[in-house]
């Protein structure tokens, strides 16, 4: 059975930029341990030899002219932004 | 018989006589859709959008020359960008967004002069088995046990849409697919859905779950009607580089009824132990049925099945996990409310966790871990190849001659709502046991109603086909349709 533990679940978190409390980690971590007992069993799958799968359908994907197709819609792309100044997205300070 | 009962054939015979409108359709529809919230199944209604395009479609249908799908009244499930209105993948952090374009699939509808109602519920970023994930609240399926009036489960992550079709609120919905969420909500409701062949329909403009799984599909009261809305909805488009470029068959005009010849593989494996005895006779039935109407049945063996849903539960949250990183909280829909101080990291980590419902937190959690250095081999690289193994276990009976494969829908009928909500969250995964594959093999499966059970739930087969054999798959479900003879309705109580 695999565990994560507390740290782990912390970690996993952080990395997936989202904020878990304190008091949430350890129902987290014991929730992904139990679905990655699950997933263990494809450690009983021979997979010698076998290529990790790329493309469901063999296919070769399409080309094209590297060339502008689209533009000028400032307007569009901003029009959903939560803050959008002079615009540009805007968001809090990066640096300082 | 109230217009929004007929079928999309039905409906465009009728059009093309001039025997009714399409605004006469599109409104006993709204109608319906009013009187039908306690299903919760259209989540934004868009009527003036549906009044304004069916005069269009009058006006396309009196010139004489109007496609197939021009007029018919259809539900837009919410992971599609509408232009102008609401789609926001049932999910708090596309809260208020308004999209400036239109997803390629319902660009072709609209143009093909279908008109939308509205958009429909579902599982959150379509993760999810009963509708429940939903920031809406789960839609609620017209069916009931017989007299008991217990809620049940439309199916996920497409319920709505199977909801608004069982209930007549709509001709056709459109609906997507990442390891049954067509299919599943379809046998769930009495209803037809078949998920194409992996780059059949354009991705594009449709909220990304797992890239490499998702495809949009109709979900439909008929074989036929999926056929008519399917190849509506298909075709190659330079904007998904995954579309495939292949001429779109004429799906309808293959449904002529005859199979005879024709090879159906039954898979040992898909006989799984706790399997209802109900699901078992079902599937006996079936079986039977397509022999009657001439085909060869032979059995044969899909090794890796049991490995299917462990592999679907790495690659689909990995997948996701990279997908739904562009929710951040700067482009577009919810920014938490940050306090003074806070940065950008802040902005980030308040955004996910106020946005996301706890089922969509965990698959991208999940998905971070196993693409984390140190784990990606064991898990996603592993994971990838028993994908590979599964998609050749396919392989090899197709090249054998086998023609399709004949399942079991789900392992059981609409389950109650909130009946799962103590269960471990692998027990929801394992209603994807039959559908899953199909997916990860990037291959057609069509789900159909061809029985009941004791209690009076729908119960429903699939079929799945050959790549790209859609036609051919459709011609076969519709002989089952048809010597199944399912015509139950849920009875009335909304």
């Amino acid at each position: 059975m695999s565990t994560i533990d507390i740290e782990t679940a912390r970690r996993v978190a952080k990395l997936a930029r989202i904020r878990v409390a304190d008091d949430s980690l350890p129902q987290l971590a014991q929730e992904l341990s139990g679905i990655l007992t699950f997933m263990e069993q494809l450690g009983e799958v021979d997979v010698t030899g076998v290529e990790p799968m790329t493309s469901v359908t063999p296919m070769r994907l399409k080309r094209r002219p590297d060339a502008v197709t689209d533009g000028d819609i400032q307007n569009k792309i901003l029009s959903n932004a939560p803050d959008a100044r002079e615009g540009f997205f805007a968001v809090p300070k990066v640096v300082e | 018989m109230s217009l929004n009962e007929l079928t999309i054939a039905e409906a465009r015979d009728r059009l093309k006589k001039g025997e009714v409108t399409s605004v006469d359709l599109t409104e006993a529809c709204l109608k319906a859709i009013d009187a039908a919230d306690a299903l919760n199944a259209f989540v934004h209604k868009t009527p003036e959008i549906a009044l304004e395009r069916a005069k269009a479609a009058d006006a396309r249908l009196a010139k004489g020359d109007a496609p197939a799908m021009c007029g018919i009244p259809v539900g837009i499930k919410d992971l599609f960008c509408t232009e102008g209105v609401p789609s926001q993948a049932a999910s708090n952090i596309l809260n208020g967004f308004r999209p400036e374009y239109e997803s390629t699939v319902s660009a072709q509808l609209r143009d093909a002069g279908a008109v939308m109602l509205g958009k429909l519920n579902m599982d959150e970023f379509a993760m999810g088995s009963s509708n429940e994930t939903s920031c809406y609240g789960n839609a609620v399926n017209p069916w009931r046990r017989g007299n008991d009036d217990t809620a049940l489960t439309p199916g996920g992550s497409s319920g709505g849409s199977a909801a608004a079709i069982a209930a007549d609120l709509c001709l056709g919905a459109t609906g997507t697919d990442t390891g049954g969420s067509i299919r599943q909500p379809a046998a769930f409701t009495g209803t037809v859905g078949i998920k194409p062949t992996y780059g059949r329909c354009s991705r594009w403009g449709i909220v990304a779950f797992a890239s490499s799984l998702d495809q949009a599909g109709p979900m439909t009261k008929t074989v036929r009607d999926s056929a008519i809305m399917l190849g509506a909805m298909c075709g190659h488009d330079p904007k998904d580089s995954t579309s495939a470029d292949l001429p779109v068959p004429d799906f309808e005009a293959a449904l002529t009824g005859d199979i005879r010849g024709k090879t159906i593989g039954i898979p040992e494996e898909y006989s799984i132990d706790g399997m209802p005895q109900e699901i078992r006779n079902l599937w006996a039935d079936g079986t039977e049925m397509l022999k009657a109407a001439g085909a060869k049945i032979r059995w044969i063996s899909l090794p890796h099945t049991k490995y299917a849903l462990p592999t679907y539960y790495v690659i689909a949250p990995a997948e996701a996990s990279s997908n739904l990183a562009r929710y951040d909280g700067v482009r577009f829909g919810h920014r938490a409310t940050l306090e003074a101080g806070d940065g950008i990291t802040e902005m980030y980590e308040k955004t996910r966790a106020e946005g996301f419902g706890p089922e969509v937190q965990r698959r991208v959690m999940v998905g971070t871990y196993v693409l984390s250095a140190g784990f990606y081999d064991a898990y996603y690289n592993k994971a990838r190849k028993v994908r590979a193994l599964i998609k050749k276990d396919f392989d090899d009976v197709f090249a054998e001659g086998v023609d399709a494969i004949l399942t079991p829908a789900t392992p059981s009928a609409a389950f109650g709502l909130g009946e799962m909500k103590d269960a471990d969250p692998v027990q929801m995964y394992l209603n994807d046991v039959f559908t899953v594959t199909v997916n990860l093999a990037g291959l057609p499966g069509v789900a159909l109603p061809t029985g009941l059970d004791a209690r009076g739930l729908p119960l429903g087969l699939q079929l799945i086909g050959r790549p790209w054999g859609e036609a051919d798959l459709l011609n076969t479900a519709q002989v089952l349709e048809d010597a199944a003879g399912f015509v139950s309705k849920p009875g009335k109580w909304w």
